[in-house]
Parts: C-alpha cells; structure tokens; sequence
C-alpha cells in the first residue's frame, strides 16, 4: 500500500517540479510547484511525520504559495514578455551537463547508504505532542531566534516594497 | 519501504531545483527554484528522521520552512521593487552594477 502511493506521489512531485522550470508562464510554474508541495506533504505523512504534513500544506502550498501568485499578478506581463526569455544554447548544455553531473555524484552517495528503514515507529513518533516536546525543550532558543528572523523578514520586506520612503 | 527511494526523489528534485535557478532568466521563477531546492533538502531530513527514529529533523524541517517563508517575502519583496525601477523581470536585463 505504501509503495503505490508513494510511485502516484513520486510522479506527481517529479512531474511538477519539472513543468516548475520547464514553463513559460510563471503562473503556469507557480501551480506546477504547488503539485510538488502537496506530494511532498503526501510524503511526509508516508514517513510518519502528519505534522510536517500539515505545516507542508499551509506554508508551502498556501502562504507562499499565494505570495507569489500575487507578486506575478501585480508585476501582470503579456505573455509576449515572457516569450522573449532566451537561454542560450551554450548556457543549456552547461546546465544540463552540471545537472547530470551534481544528481550522479548525489545518487552515488544515496547507493552507499545501507541503512534499512525500521518497519515499526514507536508510539507517538512524529505526533504533535512529541515534535512539540522536542520543539520546546531542546530547541527553544532557536525557536525564539526564528521568530526575530520572521519580524526582520516583515519589516524587510514592508520597506522593500513600500511605494514611497518611509 | 527502501529510504533509498525517498532520498533519490530528493536528489532529482534538487537537481531540477539546481537547473531552473542556473538556466531561467526569471526571476520569480528562480525564486520558485530555490523553494523547490529547500523542499527536496526537507524530505531528505524527514526520511533520515524516519531511519533514525529521531524527531530532531522534524524540528530542524520546521525551521526550514520558517527560514523559506521568510526568505520568499523579503525576495518577491526585492522583485517588485526592481519590476518598479526597470519594468522587466528578467535577470539579464538588470546590469546597473555592470562597470
């Protein structure tokens, strides 16, 4: 049962990262992007992390996610515009040739792990309580240090983006 | 279920993630790029936490995401305001720093 949802989500996070830099349109990229992050959600839960899951679901596919579908509504280009994007045929080659080269040293890496994934989870392993626990207990500063990052990151962007100076 | 299926998921993943940031010329699409990156390293903790039976990752995850939140805003931040003094959101039309 795993295996067939994880081939169904597999594909669908491939497929969609692919379209994510194959298309044209941003738009068109963006949605592609949100398939990727709903099949990983579907992932996390398949790797016995629901919480993951569901912070997957309502950070990535839902506040980013409508971030930058605002911010391609408000830059609003003809698709024309988009059309003119050129990547050179010297610039595809490298890429493509850098791209083999990074994912075979990764998969290399990934065929020497010979780790077997423990069939059983112990109780409660990945619940809100327990990552709460961790969260709480052994990362608490850290936790409080991401909280001035996401103050910063607000203000950063609120003065970025303001039309006049404040 | 192999760990080494989840881990090879991510590492294309990455890789597209990689191409799209080295090979588009838009820059909202190189954004989605790196979210695309940051998402693969995340299932590669996940599956590591799965392995291990150790909730640490799951903890380490929920700082990446955080970190990815607040790096999209302050970047579609800077997106917009180059769109506002150059019009385009091409990343070869932008040269100011060019000698």
């Amino acid at each position: 049962m795993e295996s067939v949802f994880f081939t169904i989500f597999s594909i669908m996070a491939i497929a969609g990262g692919f379209f994510t830099i194959a298309k044209k349109n941003p738009l068109a990229s963006a949605m592609s992007l949100t398939v990727t992050f709903l099949a990983i959600a579907g992932m996390y839960s398949l790797l016995n992390a629901p919480i993951l899951a569901v912070f997957q679901i309502l950070v990535y596919a839902g506040a980013i996610m409508v971030l930058v579908v605002f911010v391609i509504m408000l830059i609003n280009q003809p698709d024309e515009e988009y059309a003119k994007e050129k990547i050179g045929k010297a610039r595809l080659t490298i890429g493509i040739v850098l791209g083999v080269g990074l994912l075979s040293v990764l998969l290399k890496v990934i065929g020497s792990i010979n780790i077997p994934m423990p069939s059983e989870t112990p109780i409660g392993f990945g619940s809100i309580e327990q990552v709460g626990q961790t969260l709480f207990r052994s990362y608490l500063y850290p936790f409080e240090i991401i909280s001035i990052l996401l103050l910063v990151a607000i203000v950063g962007a609120v003065i970025l983006a303001a039309r006049h100076r404040l | 279920m192999d760990p080494k299926a989840y881990l090879t998921v991510a590492a294309i993943l990455f890789v597209l993630g990689v191409e799209g940031f080295l090979l588009r010329r838009n820059m909202i699409i190189i954004l989605m790029s790196v979210e695309l990156m940051l998402n693969a390293v995340n299932l590669t903790l996940v599956t590591f936490a799965r392995m291990n039976l150790d909730m640490d990752a799951h903890v380490v995850a929920f700082f990446a995401m955080a970190l990815a939140a607040a790096e999209s805003s302050v970047g579609l931040a800077i997106v917009i305001a180059v769109f506002r003094l150059k019009r385009t959101a091409n990343v070869d039309d932008m040269s100011i720093m060019k000698g």
